[in-house]
């Protein structure tokens, strides 16, 4: 009787265990999340790479403290051509981002720092609030834990400083403007109640592509999915003489290595490419085939390949053929 | 058994978590490059046995290498392909058709490989080639041909049709004749010869002896006749010629002109003009039993007439509302519409043979224009423009245009020429056509090897 209870209960305790450990929803975070601040990011703001990172918050304000005084002090600023000031801004913002962050390969090892990485800069989930609060309070009273790389972050809002007052305040989001313009509202917003906490964190999601693991977010952003567009059109000879008013949409399903080279590749709808007149359809078919093979290693993201291992491409030249 | 209830919760538990959470990531691809597809033409391997005896009989010192050569050019000529210099191939004629180095040759940038290999098979020419795609590493295409040794042109036509269709899904266009009037001498008394030759210019003879002046050749699509216009004893006439036999004859007994002749598609009827007392209009003749009907009754000149692929509806231009247009009408007359509406002069309308287009010469503004637009009149493309220029007729896979273009003269009356060119749907590749003497009134005809 004991012994029957003993190895029930046993077995249900392994199983609570277990399943805490393995299903998907209970389970923590992929490891290869990519970089907390994104290049795409930087290039959409165009005044900060980190907005919505609470430090931010204290920098911002440093800033436009300073900045009353320059302006009072120097000299108007040089006339510099915007892209230059954009690539010069991105290549530090780029450099600092690798100090701020270095690169890790998703292996295990590295979870753990990831994880606490995330917690320190990243913008508290909704089921981290209680932690996330305490470190954020932690921060504000203890800011000279954080002085070297607020420095940093301040050379990177220093570099700004040709950009007009007008020009910051087009390009800054709705959200940086609360910031910017209401101060008050910084504090407030640090100890918002959890629901304001959750909503800001979707917001942010959104804008940062996969801060939440949870959210399995499986797009690749605008550049990356321009990076590779860009690469597949120099690679894809469009068979001219096809017929531009049928229906000729190639769908080929790719499984990539790590280094964007090919490891399989199938055409979804392959059983037309042998059926009788469907030669169009083979030949848009082989050239789009032809094409990825021209062009390995794709390319792909330096990170999160469990996101991109497994990719459709879509080849319509209906466009082209139709012009 | 509840163990084995508990293994499988397990299992499946374990099976949740490895499973791939993330959905698949599309990409959509929608313009590529127009850039010639890189093609290695390897030469044809023949043995030493085949070589001597094909040097005595044609004269050719590598036979492989000539109809290679001759797949080249094509390839080239299309604009659709950029053969690469033999000097780069790194494999030798015979590996390479039996199994080629797939990294050598796409170290070199080739997309596509044509081997083959060239033996004389009882007297016979035997011609065999492989189309390999050299990015997937396989073989597309394998065929061979027996035919006479002096054939060996044609071979490579026929191999660089079979080599077009398997690379860009529609039929080629190079095993195909082109007849043509062939023009000697001042402008003002000019000799006129029809003459025929291949479409890359190759093997070209003359027809007639250019006593009496002749005028828009057209090819039947179905066989090795030709009908053309030809003013004997000053009067203007539509004929018929037989390549083959050389037999001539008048069509049809009209009391007057007959004019700008062209086969229906079946090759059974002639449709052409006829003008009788300043006006003309469009008949047709049958063939096989000489019955005429008279297929236009308006009082303005209607001329032009060619049939849309399936023989239901013809194009002709008239100049039934004020300027010379294109008019699109069913077979039999009826439905007569208007489709060119832009600003100019419109005429020589002919329909591809894919049905989809009707290509028009355009003069406006004093220059000329060769187009193309859809059969309700509808996206009027103008590929060419030049100083004078007309009468285009399609390849027979309705992809490239050929037509004829004159340069000016000067004040002495000099520098006048008339040469043939062609130019595909793309309006970029445009190429002259060699020929002997100057030429006009072009006609493509339709696959030999059909």
């Amino acid at each position: 009787m004991y012994k029957s209870l003993f190895f029930s209960s046993g077995f249900h305790i392994g199983i609570i265990f277990l399943s805490i450990f393995t299903l998907p929803f209970i389970a923590k975070k992929p490891i290869d999340v990519p970089p907390l601040i994104s290049v795409e990011l930087i290039q959409i703001s165009d005044v900060t790479n980190i907005p919505y990172a609470p430090k931010a918050k204290k920098i911002i304000e440093k800033v436009k403290k300073e900045k009353e005084k320059l302006l009072s002090e120097q000299a108007p600023p040089k006339k510099i051509k915007k892209d230059n000031i954009k690539k010069i801004n991105l290549d530090k913002k780029k450099e600092n981002i690798k100090e701020l962050t270095p690169k890790k390969t998703p292996t295990p090892e590295n979870k753990k720092e990831k994880v606490k990485k995330e917690k320190l800069d990243a913008i508290p989930m909704p089921n981290q609030k209680k932690e996330k609060l305490q470190i954020e309070e932690e921060k504000k009273q203890n800011p000279s834990k954080k002085i070297d790389k607020d420095k940093k972050l301040k050379k990177i809002i220093e570099s700004k400083k040709p950009n007009t007052q007008e020009n910051k305040v087009k390009q800054v989001s709705e959200f940086e403007k609360k910031e910017l313009f209401d101060p008050n509202n910084i504090a407030a917003l640090i100890d918002k109640s959890k629901e304001d906490l959750g909503e800001t964190n979707k917001k942010t999601d959104k804008i940062t592509q996969s801060q939440d693991a949870s959210m399995n977010i499986s797009t690749l952003t605008l550049g990356e999915e321009d990076a590779l567009k860009a690469q597949i059109f120099g690679c894809w000879s469009i068979p001219l003489g096809l017929p531009y008013n049928e229906n000729l949409l190639v769908r080929i399903k790719l499984k990539l290595k790590p280094d964007g080279t090919l490891l399989k590749s199938e055409i979804i709808d392959h059983a037309r490419m042998n059926m009788p007149g469907q030669g169009f359809y083979k030949v848009l078919a082989e050239s789009a085939l032809r094409a990825i093979r021209l062009c390995q290693p794709l390319k792909v993201p330096t990170s999160g390949y469990e996101r991109w291992k497994d990719l459709q491409l879509n080849f319509d030249a209906r466009e082209m053929l139709g012009g | 058994m509840k163990k084995l209830k508990l293994l499988t919760i397990i299992i499946l538990f374990f099976i949740i978590k490895t499973s791939n959470s993330y959905s698949l990531i599309e990409v959509d691809i929608t313009r590529g490059n127009l850039n010639p597809l890189p093609v290695a033409v390897s030469p044809l391997f023949q043995d030493n046995k085949s070589k001597n005896e094909f040097t005595k009989e044609l004269d050719l010192e590598d036979l492989g290498l000539e109809i290679s050569r001759v797949i080249e050019n094509n390839l080239k000529q299309s604009g659709l392909f950029n053969p690469l210099s033999k000097d780069a191939f790194l494999q030798k004629p015979d590996i390479a058709h039996l199994k080629p180095r797939f990294e050598d040759w796409a170290l070199i940038k080739a997309q596509a490989l044509i081997t083959g290999k060239v033996s004389l098979d009882n007297q016979k020419l035997k011609v065999e080639f492989r189309l390999w795609d050299v990015l997937a590493g396989r073989e597309m295409l394998a065929l061979a041909f027996t035919t006479v040794p002096n054939n060996w042109r044609r071979v490579g036509h026929i191999i660089t049709d079979k080599v077009y269709e398997r690379l860009t899904g529609e039929k080629g266009y190079f095993d195909t004749r082109i007849i043509y009037v062939s023009e000697e001498g001042p402008k003002t008394q000019r000799i006129k010869k029809l003459a025929i030759m291949d479409q890359d210019g190759f093997n070209n003879k003359y027809l007639t002896l250019g006593n009496e002046l002749v005028l828009t050749p057209r090819f039947n699509p179905t066989n090795q006749m030709i009908t053309y216009l030809s003013y004997f004893r000053n009067l203007p006439r539509v004929y018929l010629l037989d390549i083959e036999t050389g037999i001539q004859e008048v069509v049809g007994d009209f009391p007057g002109m007959t004019f700008a002749p062209r086969f229906s598609p079946d090759g059974k009827k002639i449709i052409m003009s006829f003008a009788k007392d300043g006006n003309s209009d469009i008949y047709t003749m049958d063939l096989e039993n000489r019955i005429v009907e008279q297929i236009t009754k308006h009082p303005s000149i209607d001329t032009s007439p060619s049939y849309s692929p399936d023989g239901k509806y013809i194009t002709f231009n008239s100049d039934r509302s004020g300027y010379q247009q294109i008019y699109v009408m069913k077979s039999n007359g009826s439905n007569v519409k208007r489709i060119s509406f832009g600003n100019g002069i419109y005429g020589t309308p002919v329909w591809s043979p894919r049905g989809d287009l009707i290509a028009f010469t355009k003069l406006h503004k004093g220059k000329f224009y060769i187009g193309v637009m859809r059969t309700d009149g509808k996206g009027e493309r103008l590929l060419t423009e030049n100083f004078y220029q007309e009468a285009p007729s399609w390849s027979p896979n309705g992809r490239v245009l050929i037509f004829y273009r004159e340069t000016k003269t000067n004040k002495k009356g000099e520098g006048f020429s008339a040469k043939l060119w062609s130019i595909d749907l793309t309006g970029y590749n445009e190429r002259l056509v060699e020929t002997k003497t100057d030429a006009s009134d072009p006609s493509w005809s339709s696959l030999l090897s059909n």
